[in-house]
C-alpha cells in the first residue's frame, strides 16, 4: 500500500534489496567514473600540468589561433548549410505527400552509417589528382582538397542528418493543421512558415544546431583525410591537438583539447536545458 | 476526386498533400543538396570500386595485413558493443529506477562521448591507460593487463564512444515500462531475480539489440579516439580505418577503396543479421 503511494509522489519503487540497489548504483558510478569522467578530468589536469604560463602560451600561439579561426569558420558554414537543408527537407517530407519518401529518409540518414575516414576517402576520390573533377577545377584555380573548401564539404557531409533528423519527427508529430489554417486564412507560404511553423519547432531547431555544431567543431577522422595538415592553414582544432600530441607537446595538446572539452561541456549543459524545454519525439540516438 | 473525397463537401476538407505551398522548391532543394553532398561522393566511391577489377579486389581483400586490420576492427567493435550492452542496461536501470544525489548530472554525463571530440577522448584515454598512466600502471602492476598500445586499448576506446548508444536506446523503454507487469510477477511469487530475467530483460531485448547495433556500427568505423591509444602496428593494433588512411597517404586509392567497400559490406551484413534477430526476438519474447 505504501509502495503504490510512493509511486505517485516521487521516487519510483523497485523490489530490489537495498544491498542490490547500492551495488548497482556503485557499479554504474564506477563505470561512468572510470570511462567518462576520468578522461574529462585528465584533459584539464594535463592542460595545467606545466602551469598556467604554458597553458596560455599554447592557447595564444599563432597556430592555435589560426586553427580556432578555421574551426569556427567551418562550423558556421556547415551548420548554416545543414540548417537550410534541414528546414527544406522537413517541409517537403512532413507537409507534402510524394512517392519515395522513406527512401529519401534513409538517404538523409546515410552519412551516419559511413565511417568518418570513408567519408573523407569519398571526397578524395571525387576531387583528388586522379579524379575527373579535381584537375579540371585546379586548372580554373579552384582548390578543394587539402584546402578549406574540402574541410567544409566533408564537415557538411558528416553533420548532414543532424538538423533534419530533429525537425522531421517533430513536424510529423505536430501535423499540418495549423499551417493549413493559416494558408486558408490567406497567409502566404513564407509568412506561414515564419509565424506558425518556426515558433512550433524553434527548440528542436536549436537542439539540432547544437548537436550539429558540436560535431562540426570536433570532427577528426574525415577532416584529417582531406585536410593535408598544413599548419596555420588547413589545421582545425582537433587536428592541431593531434599534431601537438605527436610532437610530444602533451601540455600544449591538452591545453587546446581543453577548449574542445569546454565546448563539449557547454553543449551538454545547453542540451540538458533544451530537453527540459521540449520533449523530443522518441527516436534512436544518432550522434555519431 | 477519389470516391472517398467526393462524399465530403468541396472546400471543407483540404485535399491531403498539395495544400501548403513550397513543395517544388523545398523538395527540389532537398534533392539537389542531397545529390551534391551525399549521392555524388558515394557514386565516386562506387565508380572507383568498380574500376578495381575482381582479381585485384580479391588480392586486397585476402592480403594478410588487411585481413588482420578488419579482424581487429570488427572483433574489437563486437567486444566493446557487448560490454556496452551489459553496462548500458545497468546504467539505464540505475538512472531510471533509482533516486540518488548526482543522478541528473550522471544522466547528462552519459552523452559526453557524443559531445567530446574523438581526438580529445583519444589523447585523454591514451594518457590514462598508457603503461605509465594512472590507470594503465595500476592495471599492469595489479592484474598484469596491458591496455595502452594494445588491442585491449582499441576495445577500451570503442567502449567509450559506443556507451551512450545503449543507454539512450534502453532508457526510454525502461521509462515507459508498466510497473504492473513486474508487480504481477512478484505477486505470483516470482523472485526479484526471476522477474528481472524473465520479465524485464525480455522486454528490453529489442532496445538492447538496437543499442548493440548502433554501438557496433560506430565502433567499426571509429578512428580518432582509437589511433592514440593503439600502437598502430600492423598485425598488432592497426584498425581498418587507419589502414585506409595509410593507403591514401601512399596514393593507393584502389587499396583504400577496396578496404572501405569491404568494411561497408560486412557492416551492412551484420546490421541485417541484427535486424533479423531483433524481429525474431520481438516475435518470440512477445509471445512468452
Amino acid at each position: 500500500m505504501n509502495r503504490r503511494q510512493a509511486n505517485h509522489t516521487g521516487p519510483p519503487v523497485t523490489g530490489e534489496s537495498p544491498w542490490a540497489r547500492r551495488a548497482l548504483i556503485t557499479l554504474a558510478l564506477a563505470f561512468l567514473g572510470l570511462m567518462l569522467i576520468a578522461p574529462l578530468v585528465v584533459v584539464f589536469t594535463e592542460a595545467f600540468a606545466r602551469g598556467a604560463g604554458v597553458y596560455l602560451a599554447a592557447l595564444t600561439s599563432p597556430h592555435t589561433l589560426a586553427a580556432l579561426q578555421l574551426t569556427l569558420g567551418v562550423a558556421i558554414i556547415s551548420v548554416s548549410a545543414n540548417l537550410i537543408f534541414g528546414i527544406a527537407a522537413a517541409w517537403a517530407i512532413t507537409r507534402h505527400t510524394f512517392r519515395g519518401k522513406s527512401l529519401l529518409l534513409t538517404l538523409i540518414d546515410l552519412p551516419f552509417a559511413v565511417s568518418p575516414v570513408v567519408s573523407g576517402l569519398m571526397f578524395v576520390l571525387l576531387f583528388g589528382a586522379d579524379s575527373l573533377l579535381g584537375p579540371m577545377l585546379e586548372d580554373n584555380g579552384i582548390r578543394i582538397l587539402f584546402a578549406t573548401p574540402g574541410i567544409v564539404i566533408v564537415t557538411i557531409f558528416v553533420t548532414f542528418p543532424f538538423i533534419a533528423r530533429e525537425l522531421i519527427p517533430l513536424m510529423q508529430q505536430q501535423g499540418a493543421a495549423e499551417e493549413e489554417a493559416a494558408v486558408s486564412l490567406g497567409a502566404g507560404g513564407l509568412r506561414t512558415f515564419c509565424l506558425v511553423t518556426l515558433p512550433n519547432v524553434k527548440w528542436a531547431l536549436l537542439y539540432g544546431v547544437l548537436l550539429c555544431n558540436a560535431r562540426a567543431m570536433g570532427e577528426f577522422g574525415a577532416v584529417s583525410v582531406v585536410s593535408g595538415h598544413i599548419r596555420g592553414q588547413t589545421n582545425t582544432l582537433p587536428l592541431h591537438v593531434e599534431i601537438l600530441y605527436n610532437d610530444n607537446k602533451a601540455a600544449a595538446a591538452f591545453a587546446v583539447a581543453s577548449l574542445l572539452a569546454l565546448l563539449a561541456l557547454v553543449t551538454l549543459a545547453l542540451k540538458t536545458l533544451l530537453e527540459k524545454r521540449f520533449s523530443r519525439p522518441a527516436q534512436a540516438p544518432h550522434t555519431r | 476526386m477519389s470516391g472517398k473525397a467526393s462524399l465530403i463537401a468541396p472546400g471543407l476538407k483540404p485535399r491531403a498533400g498539395r495544400v501548403l505551398p513550397g513543395f517544388g522548391i523545398s523538395l527540389g532543394y532537398t534533392l539537389a543538396y542531397l545529390s551534391l553532398i551525399v549521392l555524388i561522393p558515394l557514386g565516386a566511391l562506387g565508380l572507383e570500386a568498380a574500376s578495381i577489377g575482381w582479381d585485384a579486389f580479391w588480392d586486397i581483400a585476402t592480403d594478410r595485413r588487411v585481413a588482420a586490420a578488419l579482424q581487429l576492427s570488427f572483433g574489437a567493435a563486437i567486444l566493446a558493443a557487448v560490454v556496452n550492452m551489459i553496462f548500458g542496461v545497468i546504467i539505464a536501470w540505475v538512472l531510471v529506477r533509482y533516486r540518488f544525489p548526482g543522478r541528473r548530472l550522471l544522466d547528462a554525463a552519459v552523452d559526453l562521448p557524443f559531445a567530446l571530440p574523438t581526438a580529445v577522448a583519444g589523447i585523454a584515454l591514451a594518457t590514462l591507460y598508457a603503461p605509465s598512466g594512472l590507470f594503465g600502471s595500476f592495471l599492469e602492476s595489479v592484474f598484469g593487463l596491458r591496455v595502452g598500445f594494445t588491442a585491449t586499448g582499441v576495445v577500451l576506446a570503442l567502449i567509450f564512444v559506443g556507451l551512450p548508444f545503449v543507454v539512450r536506446t534502453v532508457q526510454p523503454v525502461l521509462e515507459d515500462m508498466e510497473p504492473e507487469t513486474e508487480e504481477a510477477a512478484a505477486s505470483l511469487g516470482a523472485s526479484r531475480w526471476r522477474t528481472a530475467t524473465r520479465v524485464i530483460l525480455p522486454a528490453l531485448a529489442p532496445a538492447m539489440l538496437t543499442g548493440f547495433a548502433l554501438s557496433l556500427a560506430r565502433g567499426v568505423g571509429e578512428y580518432g579516439s582509437v589511433i592514440f591509444i593503439a600502437s598502430n602496428l600492423p598485425f598488432e593494433s592497426e584498425i581498418a580505418p587507419l589502414l585506409i588512411v595509410i593507403r591514401l597517404d601512399e596514393h593507393n586509392y584502389a587499396g583504400a577503396t577496396a578496404i572501405a567497400v569491404i568494411m561497408l559490406a560486412i557492416s551492412f551484413l551484420m546490421l541485417l543479421l541484427i535486424n533479423t534477430l531483433q524481429a525474431l526476438s520481438r516475435k518470440w519474447l512477445g509471445h512468452e
